[in-house]
């Protein structure tokens, strides 16, 4: 698959064991690629929501969108458009501390960024840091100037903009 | 409302969908559905003696009568040798509803129960669900009756599909009660099939102005059973048509407008014409590669309109100008009456030429001896010997393909292959299948020796069972296909190919309790269809063939329909 863009595609499911296997199974047999997947309960009690990051051409995501639809478990798909989503990511990140001087440092860099610490330890700390991919890439890329631990983060999770929802009958 | 177990809310469930037959092998975790089947003698249990070979039974009789086809086996193997018929059905579309028995949810002081690796336990769930439309496992038997509506609405309602019921023991056997209902509960599934009016009115603009306009109809336009609308919109056009393999039948090939079957070793005319054509009218066809060649060369000078039931089909493979998600037969009826109203090119007599020039030029060749004993002579003398509305299976490989080119299939239903998944041992099952459907009627499987002999111990079934069929065995003792892709492609090394010292098919029948007859003559040939189609016991005819025999002609890899080489 071409390097393409990415598309961030919304997923209203039905809350039924089997089925994040379903989409998962999906995307590999058809050689889509997932950038990341969060799945979580939705307003309505018994569906899902699913946001589902995706890279590839605009065939392929045309493909990706109308295969998710086609699945008897999938209620609703919708593409959401940049610039017309709000998109979050979660990351903690455990990193070592040699002396004071990088505790300051690591502590300014989490200022800036607006993170925060959320585990201190004599010589760790973690950081939890919520933002764009774009923002959670830009803290990364300073804090591999120290030792990183660890690191975890959710994958993106989105909504569209304004007042328009997705709802099962709409 | 008495308490009933879960075997009997489910059978009662089939009896509520009409099921009266059901191809299947017993085991363990099914046991207590097939006691239950005691009790239910209106149901007719067909003893497979594989469950694969149950799975094609299904099929052959779900393709032969456009119900739904029900095969059933145990847990574990049973199940997971369901598996390639599953994978089959669903790569064809073909209605299937498939039970399995599986180990209990929970037990008392035992680890016989799912997720312990007890014995003859599988997760047939996790294996099937690239290769059904949808798969149950019921928690509690009060799931089961909309459980089953579920499923056959599944099966048999949009892009038809094969759905499995996984039963764990426990299930079967529980005891509660039990309430039937009509309803379906499928929120997340609603298959459009109406076509939208500016689709319609976009086509049939295009249709109205075609000077060489061409249809080409695949197997969805079979299962929307819309044979006499394509009949009909072929007269209003003048258009030909076209068929995928899986298509084959679903337009009579003796009509002067038919051109066969199109790909990779298609028709010429076919693929000639759809070459030429300026709009192409796609009914049911998902454009597979083995149909289209390579897809840039496909049709250029073509504007497409897309009849499809299935979304996701739409510019998968061909990116077309108009697409219509719908229902076959519905959208072909609204656009007949679009297009008479707006119909505006001349008399289309160039085409109409064209057409028939290309399908003089590119008949069959019969400059052989027609003495000879050769696929095509074999399958040409085969038409004239079966009624209209006989039905062919196929094997896979080179008798497959033989069929496709010279048998000529005038009914939908009659011409039965496994097409997308391209399963060798298919063809036998699948002929016992639409014989159970259609008792009345002949079937024939067109066999080649490589591919009966994967399922040749159905006979034990066709006989024990009663259900006489035609097995024709082309038999070249070599694995044909591969054999010419070797010499064609692999400069004639041959690798495992060979089969060697295959079975007396005569011999093979005979122990089965079958009939068998070799013949080295067409005049025999004839005799022995003759007699095998009188006779009521499976006749396998053994017809000896070269073993160097190609299919041709064949459109190499890699290259478009035109470029087709060798002589029809």
């Amino acid at each position: 698959m071409e390097a393409g863009k990415t598309k961030v595609i919304s997923v209203l499911v039905e809350n039924k064991p089997g089925v994040l296997h379903m989409i998962a199974n999906l995307f590999r047999r058809r050689n889509f690629n997932i950038e990341s997947i969060t799945v979580g309960p939705s307003v309505e009690p018994d569906s899902s929501r699913m946001t589902i990051t995706v890279k590839g051409d605009d065939k392929t995501l045309d493909q990706v969108v109308k295969q998710v639809a086609k699945q008897i478990d999938v209620l609703k798909v919708v593409e959401l458009e940049y610039g017309g989503l709000v998109m979050r990511e979660l990351s903690l990140i455990k990193v070592a501390v040699k002396d004071a001087k990088e505790r300051s440092d690591i502590i300014n860099f989490v200022e800036v960024f607006r993170g925060r610490i959320v585990d201190v330890s004599t010589d760790s700390l973690i950081v939890e840091i919520t933002g764009t991919p774009d923002k959670i890439d830009a803290f990364l890329n300073v804090m591999k100037t120290f030792d990183i631990l660890e690191l975890a983060r959710t994958g993106i999770t989105a909504l569209g903009r304004g007042t328009k929802s997705i709802r099962i009958n709409e | 409302m008495t308490k009933i177990s879960g075997a009997r809310a489910l059978l009662e469930s089939l009896e509520k969908h009409k099921v009266d037959t059901i191809f299947g092998i017993l085991g363990g975790a099914i046991l207590p559905v097939y006691d239950e089947l005691y009790s239910h003698p209106q149901i007719r249990h067909i003893l497979a003696r594989h469950e694969q070979c149950a799975a094609h039974e299904a099929e052959g009789y779900a393709k032969a009568s456009g119900r739904v086809g029900v095969c059933m086996a145990t847990s574990g193997p049973g199940a997971t040798n369901l598996v390639t018929g599953l994978a089959d059905a669903y790569m064809d579309s073909i209605p299937l509803v498939a039970l399995t028995g599986q180990v209990p949810t929970s037990g008392v002081n035992t680890s016989y129960m799912i997720g312990r690796d007890a014995f003859q336990e599988a997760d047939i769930i996790g294996i099937v669900t690239a290769v059904t439309k949808y798969s149950y496992q019921p928690r509690s038997l009060a799931e089961i009756p909309e459980m089953v509506n579920n499923a056959f609405y599944l099966a048999s309602t949009g892009r038809p599909g094969p759905v499995l019921i996984d039963l764990p023991k426990n299930i079967q056997t529980g005891v509660d009660d039990i309430e039937y209902t009509n309803k379906i509960n499928l929120r997340g599934y609603n298959p459009i099939t109406e076509p939208k009016p500016s689709k319609i009115n976009q086509a049939s603009e295009l249709l109205a102005k075609a000077e060489r306009p061409i249809i080409l109809a695949g197997g969805g336009a079979i299962s929307a059973g819309a044979s006499d609308e394509l009949v009909a919109m072929s007269d209003l056009l003048m258009a030909p048509v076209a068929t995928t393999f899986m298509g084959k039948g679903v337009f009579p090939e003796g009509h002067p407008l038919s051109l066969g079957s199109i790909g990779m070793h298609g028709n010429p005319a076919a693929n000639k014409l759809i070459d030429e054509a300026d709009v192409l009218l796609a009914v049911g066809t998902r454009f597979s590669d083995r149909a289209t060649a390579s897809l840039s060369t496909f049709a250029p000078d073509a504007k497409k309109i897309h009849i499809e039931i299935d979304n996701a089909e739409i510019n998968k493979n061909i990116e077309v100008d108009v697409p219509i998600v719908a229902d076959a037969k519905k959208t072909l009826q609204a656009l007949l009456v679009a297009t008479k109203t707006k119909l505006a090119r001349g008399d289309g007599i160039v085409w109409t030429k064209r057409v028939k020039e290309a399908k003089e030029q590119l008949s069959p060749l019969l400059k052989d001896n027609p003495c000879d004993v050769v696929p095509k002579h074999l399958l040409m003398a085969l038409r004239e010997l079966l009624p209209e509305n006989g039905i062919v299976t196929t094997e896979v490989g080179q008798n497959q393909m033989w069929s496709a080119l010279y048998f000529r299939a005038l009914k939908p239903r009659t011409f039965i292959s496994s097409g997308g998944l391209g399963t060798m041992g298919f063809g036998f099952p699948a002929a016992i299948g639409a014989k159970v459907a259609c008792p009345e009627r002949p079937v024939v499987d067109i066999a080649g020796d490589g591919s009966f002999i994967m399922s040749e111990q159905e006979l034990a079934c066709s006989v024990s069972e009663n259900i006489p069929v035609v097995v024709i065995v082309l038999n070249n003792s070599v694995l044909g296909m591969v054999a010419q892709w070797q010499r064609a492609l692999y400069n004639r090394r041959y690798m495992a190919v060979n089969l060697g010292k295959t079975p007396d098919m005569v011999k093979l029948a005979e122990a089965y309790g079958a009939q068998g007859i070799r013949v080295q003559s067409m005049e025999a040939f004839k005799n022995a269809v003759k007699q095998a189609l009188k006779g009521n016991v499976t006749t396998v005819i053994d017809v000896p063939i070269g073993s160097e025999t190609d299919v041709v002609p064949f459109v190499p890899p890699g290259c478009g329909l035109p470029q087709q080489r060798g002589d029809y």
